[in-house]
């Protein structure tokens, strides 16, 4: 009887203890194997653009392949001219801000700080022939770029500050034949180099993410399932799904995990019970910039040094990123970075040309959302961080006027005059400008949702349920576990326990004490 | 004084593994609170939920035993003796006096014990029952489904089942000491463990024990 009490007793002890030695192979998780199968078959077009008579022609014109395409694709046109990839703006409802017109036109960044009156260089990214400052017909179909993102033979390119039109180099006619499907480079040759280089804006997206592996990017991985960006980002009717929240502020259109991976896509429930406050992409990635530095910081206050020769300079550091140029400033650059965190809920308030500074850092693009709000969720968040030149009497950034072609026409890129820079650009946008210009410390925000580790590689629970030093250390509007505590209930329980502790000793040592007199009295 | 049958099977059984399931949910609890690194926090978790599920089953079944038994009324709570009781553990144990209640198989309690093995069950579990599980199935649903516990702050729920856990293992520290007091340092915890305990004869129980042959004369 006592020892089936006995056995009965340590068997609970060995199986709980043991547990711990119980490792369970991880079953296949099928649903993941499902999604690998949908995507091995790739793309392939269904006619041969090459045999078309119209494409064989001698094109002289960008705009004559235009034409050309709408002789077929005859409503794509009106596609384009809706979307915002055209428009540089779309119409949002912003808190605070009621429904507005919000974009690339009228909102600023903390990088090359605005497009406008510069667009003859920054048209490099528009999917239009020929915008220069204030001439642009958004109205003429024309002007639509089909090849930047069709071309498929990797022939063409737009040429460096001209409005938007191809290099001179290159071949028409070839890339008419060969237009198709967009793949990673197409988009890559805006969404890789923006901010003027390599990675410069989003950390998350760049070149090497064109031939990479796994522990790059599951996704597009080379040796993986090597998606193409319009795999996810698809694009009903040219409107593409997703959202950058540099020029984005609403929560429609986003493009989500889930889509494909379901609202519970792990095998383990409390996982993915974390999905209705945590975002897939805060575990699963856990650094971005895995290969090529981002630009983390950007000072233009720094901006206007010229050499002995009186000529603008650069420096480099051991990785060939630009730390110093004259003609932007003051560079700072990382490689796998840890995110900072942020609730986010898809909205975004942006700092619109024109808007009076209120708070420092000036917010460019701030994230809303909280703990509290049913529709937050934390996410990984590129911070990058600079000062700009802003008007201390009006109290509102400045639109400077950078580029021009020439010295004289009042950039800053040639003349490196602030005030005149600061004058035309302002003068552009139809803002008043004091005269009198300093630097303001500004961030702007990145949500990271591209270089998607593998599983194994994903955050631990440790990562934010600790005590110290966490990944959320600085979110504080919600109660962690592992990581927070009630210090008045820990201390009364602390002294409860020793309390106790204390009082069994003292009593069990009084006993003693007084056994022991008891014996020797009566011993004696 | 002569050997009893105190403890049944099942008693024990009960005591023994819920002993050993609050003292492995207390290394996993204070482990997920942060206060110590041992299996780490993922293991934790998943082992404190498995000890939960068993420490429940457990009760379910030490409810039943002690309805179907009867031996739901060891707790009712006499406040006849308590003070005395209580006076013995303050004054008498030094000088040896006797223990001023007399334990039986009918009355394994004595009032002090009563009243706190009541507070324990009637209190302490239902808090740390109810407190554990709200955070076990602390969900709070994105906007387009059912939202079940967001109501509560989770550092509510976390905060009192903290301070349940805190009292637990003060519990514990007294309660473990308390054995010593019996008519040996050991002599009741051996008891728990084989069920026998030596007994001073009870002049009730011969009584009862009259009575019953009295009635069947």
């Amino acid at each position: 009887m006592n020892k089936t009490i006995t056995i009965a007793v340590l068997l609970t002890f060995i199986v709980l203890l043991l547990m711990n030695f119980f490792h369970r192979d991880k079953p296949l998780n099928l649903s993941q194997y499902q999604l690998k199968q949908s995507f091995a078959n790739k793309h392939e077009p269904s006619v041969d653009h090459r045999q078309f008579d119209i494409l064989k022609q001698n094109f002289k014109t960008p705009q004559e392949v235009t034409e050309a395409c709408l002789t077929c694709h005859n409503k794509r046109h009106e596609e384009i001219m809706r979307s915002s990839h055209w428009n540089w703006e779309r119409v949002a409802y912003v808190e605070g801000k009621g429904i507005s017109k919000m974009g690339k036109k009228n909102v600023l960044n903390n990088f090359c700080i605005g497009a406008s009156t510069n667009e003859q260089a920054c048209a490099a990214c528009h999917i239009g022939f020929g915008m220069s400052h204030n001439t642009f017909d958004f109205n003429n179909a024309r002007n639509v770029d089909c090849m930047v993102c069709h071309d498929r033979s990797e022939e063409y390119i737009k040429g460096s500050a001209q409005a938007g039109y191809p290099d001179r180099s290159v071949n028409l006619i070839k890339v008419a034949q060969s237009v198709g499907r967009p793949n990673k480079i197409n988009c890559g040759a805006c969404h890789f180099y923006s901010g003027g280089g390599n990675n410069v804006k989003h950390g998350d997206l760049e070149e090497a993410l064109l031939s990479c592996d796994r522990d790059v990017d599951v996704h597009m991985a080379a040796n993986g399932i090597n998606m193409d960006c319009v795999d996810c980002h698809s694009a009903d009717e040219h409107r593409i799904k997703g959202k950058l929240y540099s020029v984005s502020s609403t929560d429609v259109d986003r493009l989500r995990c889930e889509e494909c991976h379901t609202t519970k896509p792990h095998l383990d429930d409390v996982l993915n019970r974390h999905f209705s406050k945590v975002a897939c992409q805060t575990c699963h990635i856990p650094i971005y910039a895995k290969e090529n530095s981002t630009k983390m910081a950007w000072r233009w206050s720094e901006a206007g040094r010229l050499d002995e020769q009186g000529m603008p300079y650069h420096e480099e550091d051991s990785l060939g990123n630009h730390t110093y140029l004259s003609i932007k400033g003051e560079f700072e650059w990382a490689n796998k970075v840890k995110p900072e965190y942020k609730w986010f809920n898809g909205n975004a308030q942006h700092y619109k040309l024109g808007d009076t500074v209120t708070s420092l850092p000036v917010q460019i693009n701030r994230l809303l959302g909280s703990a509290s709000d049913s529709h937050s969720k934390i996410y990984p968040v590129k911070v990058h961080r600079g000062d700009q030149i802003y008007d201390p009497n009006t109290q509102l950034l400045i639109q400077p006027k950078v580029y021009a072609e020439a010295k004289g026409d009042s950039a800053y890129w040639k003349d490196f005059d602030w005030k005149l820079a600061a004058e035309a650009g302002m003068k552009g946008v139809g803002l008043p400008f004091s005269g009198e210009f300093e630097f303001i410390e500004t961030e702007m925000y990145w949500p990271v949702n591209h270089m998607v580790s593998p599983a194994e590689q994903a955050l631990s629970c440790e990562e934010c349920h600790a005590r110290e030093n966490g990944r959320l250390a600085s979110l504080n509007d919600f109660y962690l576990p592992g990581r927070d505590k009630n210090d008045w209930i820990d201390l009364l329980g602390s002294l409860l326990l020793w309390g106790a502790l204390a009082g069994v000793t003292i009593h069990g040592s009084a006993r003693l004490i007084n056994a022991y007199r008891r014996n020797e009295l009566e011993s004696k | 004084m002569k050997q009893v049958y105190i403890y049944k099977k099942f008693e024990r059984f009960w005591h023994w593994s819920q002993a050993a399931l609050i003292l492995f949910l207390a290394l996993t609890g204070f482990e997920i609170h942060g206060s110590f690194s041992l299996l780490g926090f993922e293991k934790a978790v998943s082992f404190h939920r498995v000890a939960s599920y068993l420490l429940l089953a457990l009760i379910a079944f030490s409810i039943f035993w002690h309805f179907t038994t009867g031996e739901w009324k060891q707790y009712i709570p006499t406040l006849s003796k308590l003070k005395d009781q209580v006076q013995y553990y303050t004054v008498g144990i030094f000088i040896n006096a006797p223990h001023p209640t007399i334990k039986s198989a009918r009355k394994k309690l004595n009032p002090l014990q009563a009243i706190t093995y009541l507070g324990f069950k009637l209190l302490m579990a239902p808090v740390m029952i109810l407190t554990g599980l709200l955070y076990l199935y602390y969900k709070t649903f994105d906007v387009n489904d059912i939202i079940v516990v967001s109501d509560i702050p989770l550092s509510w729920i976390a905060w009192l089942h903290t301070l349940g856990a805190w009292l637990l293992m003060a519990f514990i520290v007294v309660h473990v000491y308390m054995t010593t007091t019996g008519h040996s340092v050991t002599s009741n915890i051996k008891a728990m463990l084989t069920g026998w305990d030596l007994l001073e004869d009870d002049t009730e129980e011969k009584k009862d024990l009259n009575n019953t042959q009295n009635e069947a004369s």
